[in-house]
């Protein structure tokens, strides 16, 4: 064990790494303090410069990039009262409001300290769970992982919509998706209608870029509301009473970093419904909860550690069974293939040096995070001046050349541009677009454990409940199915009127 | 463009039943109950059954709007000149990109759909040609040389470096 722990130091301390690192911090710096630029969208354009790394630099570069950017959203957030990505969104209002009280310095420090503090304790829950998950995970047979599977594609419809029925229906749409092709049990091209460029599938990453990036370019284009001015009022020591700040409120850092981390780990839910659940749940346990929108610290601290530590969160189920615990993953477990670091338990047991070394990447990354993100607060004034009447149309033309990298076909381009368009008239009529991405990275495993656990049953269903572990699965899953439907009619029947 | 559910409800549903014919096609593996066409099929049939539900949905909903509302709301840019245009190009020229990138090169098609789309999003016009050509020879530059990546080079392929 020591062995490979010396050996995952050696893969990231190498001066290779540490300057993909810094790069990939500045990226991730600069992506997330632009608003309309996404962390989710840095780690698709990250994709086709990760092709040619090795493994550990190219994660090394998306945990970076990603961690930076979630703690800069922050900062427009603050200074314009526009989030730089959707994960500062919960909290923008509050920040904003003190920055008019003149504690821009207080809401940007708390925003970057606790940050990282959330990273890192993600990080922690990552390491202790993830190995122990593992083994456990070692004894899974089909029927196991065709539960896990539907129960976090399940997760997914409930967690990120208030709107189950849509939610389901985007996450019909990504399972069809994913049928497109021959990489299915009886190799039979589906759904290719003669063209050679299907048989491989629906390219994964194209679709990405343009659900998540040409998506944001089109609602930029049709985006009617008034520019945004920037606060111009100077930035004092942003560190200053950040300890009174941690001794104050002990509780408040601790519940978002768990609750942020859970809800990480929950398949689909990402950093930005971290935040608003812990922001949400920060003013209902708050001794102060008048003072919430008013321009009021607490808050802050706690949803804005558990967007962070969501991030680190997201990677239990991704590393363990290749389930990612949110968009930024789902991206990653693509990555992860590519680099013939195939997801799942074995990967803890022949490789561990790998483990190690993210490990020691998420807590740099981290660590790093509040030198890089003090900078960027002292400039964030020039970064936030950039036009993006020009930013936007380069970014397009990025990805556009991203989409074609990854197998060198203009075909991949209109996968890209037909993605994009799908999914703002999706997002525009309420139908999320998270779910639809899991169905599309998940849908093969699922087919596949379900075809195989159907040939082993001969097709009798109970056997799906057989097993100890697939029958406590199985139940969960029908009783997220279930449950609220089944509560909504009891309380009918106990004549208690329904919430409007 | 807000669209009522029934109309999408409608959409999904004609995508589910030809799904389902199409499925009925799939060969089936001798010897074997569980064919390429099981899993599509109960997918769509999932499909099938949300989208009956979405249908009822926005009929319930249309119905108690009275006649006023409407089966697809557009919204407010639809009536402005520069945000049709600005919605019109980015997708305009994707399309274009895709259609003349191998005949025309990347250099020449990179400079056309960035200088298209600034001229759009309102940079000063006498930027646009200069930003154009630079970014892309930036972009060609880290993509062709730095990542190989074998961008088209087009009718200025005796120029090729």
């Amino acid at each position: 064990m020591s062995a490979a722990w010396a050996q995952a130091f050696a893969l990231v301390f190498d001066p290779y790494n540490i300057f993909v690192m810094l790069v990939a911090s500045l990226f991730g710096l600069f992506v997330g303090a632009v608003p309309g630029l996404t962390a989710t969208m840095a780690t698709a354009l990250l994709v086709p410069v990760t092709f040619f790394m090795a493994p550990i630099p190219a994660i090394a570069a998306i945990v970076t990039a990603t961690a930076m950017a979630i703690f800069s959203g922050d900062i427009p957030g603050c200074l314009m009262r526009m989030p730089g990505t959707p994960a500062s969104a919960a909290y923008t209002d509050e920040a904003y409001a003190m920055t008019k009280k003149g504690q821009a310095d207080t809401a940007l420090g708390a925003g970057l300290v606790f940050s990282a503090l959330g990273g890192l304790f993600g990080t922690a829950v990552l390491m202790l769970s993830a190995p122990a998950l593992a083994e456990f995970a070692l004894k899974f047979s089909s029927f196991e992982y065709f539960w896990l599977v539907l129960l976090g594609l399940t997760c997914a419809v409930f967690i990120t919509s208030d709107r189950p029925l849509k939610g389901f229906v985007t996450l019909l749409l990504g399972l069809l998706v994913a049928c497109v092709g021959l990489g299915n049990p009886a190799g039979f091209p589906r759904f290719t209608f003669g063209s050679t460029e299907l048989l491989g599938g629906i390219g994964m990453i194209p679709m990405m870029i343009g659900m998540f990036a040409i998506s944001e370019i089109i609602r930029y284009a049709v985006d009617t509301s008034p520019q945004l001015a920037i606060v111009d009022k100077p930035i004092g020591n942003v560190f200053k009473g950040m300890w009174r700040l941690a001794k104050k409120y002990p509780i408040q850092i601790l519940r978002g970093n768990a609750v942020g981390t859970l809800i990480g780990a929950l398949p689909g839910a990402g950093a930005d419904i971290a935040a608003w659940i812990t922001y949400a749940i920060s003013k209902r346990f708050s001794k102060e909860p008048e003072k919430f929108g008013t321009g009021h610290v607490e808050g802050i601290i706690e949803s804005g550690s558990a967007n962070n530590s969501a991030l680190a969160g997201a990677w239990i189920p991704a590393l363990v069974f290749g389930i990612p615990g949110d968009s930024i993953t789902a991206i990653v477990i693509g990555v992860l293939y590519m680099k013939n670091m195939n997801p799942g338990p074995t990967l803890f047991t022949t490789n561990p040096q790998n483990i190690y070394a993210v490990y020691l990447l998420f807590i740099i990354a981290n660590l790093i995070m509040v030198p890089l993100g003090w900078w960027c607060i002292k400039i964030s004034k020039q970064i936030l001046k950039v036009p993006r009447s020009i930013l936007m149309p380069v970014i397009m033309l990025f990805c556009v050349v991203s989409s074609f990298a990854i197998n060198n076909t203009a075909f991949d381009v209109s996968v890209m541009l037909t993605a994009g368009i799908a999914a703002f008239f999706l997002e525009a009529n309420g139908f999320p677009v998270a779910p639809a991405i899991l169905g599309v990275v998940l849908g093969g495993m699922l087919e596949e454990n379900f075809v195989t656990s159907m040939i082993k049953s001969d097709g009798r269903l109970m056997a799906f409940f057989d097993r100890p572990i697939a029958a406590t699965l199985g139940l969960l899953t029908l009783a997220v199915w279930f449950l609220p439907l089944l509560l909504r009619r009891l309380r009918r029947l106990a004549g208690i009127a329904e919430q409007a | 463009m807000k669209i009522n559910d029934a109309v999408w409800g409608a959409l999904f549903l004609l995508l589910a039943v030809a799904i389902l014919i199409h499925v009925q096609g799939f060969p089936t593996i001798p010897g074997q109950k569980f064919g390429p066409a099981l899993f599509p099929g109960v997918i769509a049939a999932g499909l099938g059954a949300c989208a009956l539900v979405l249908l009822a949905r926005g009929f319930a909903k249309r119905g108690s709007r009275g006649n006023g509302a409407r089966w697809i709301a557009v919204d407010d840019w639809i009536h402005s000149r520069r945000h049709v245009v600005g919605f019109a190009t980015v997708l305009g020229i994707n399309v274009l990109y895709v259609a003349v990138v191998d005949r025309l090169g990347f250099i020449i098609t990179g400079t056309i759909y960035l200088g298209a789309l600034f001229a759009v999003f309102g940079v000063r016009v006498r930027s646009i040609v200069p930003l154009a050509v630079v970014i892309t020879l930036g972009i060609h530059y880290a993509f062709y040389k730095l990542l190989k990546v074998p961008l088209p080079w087009g009718i200025l392929e005796r120029l090729a470096w």
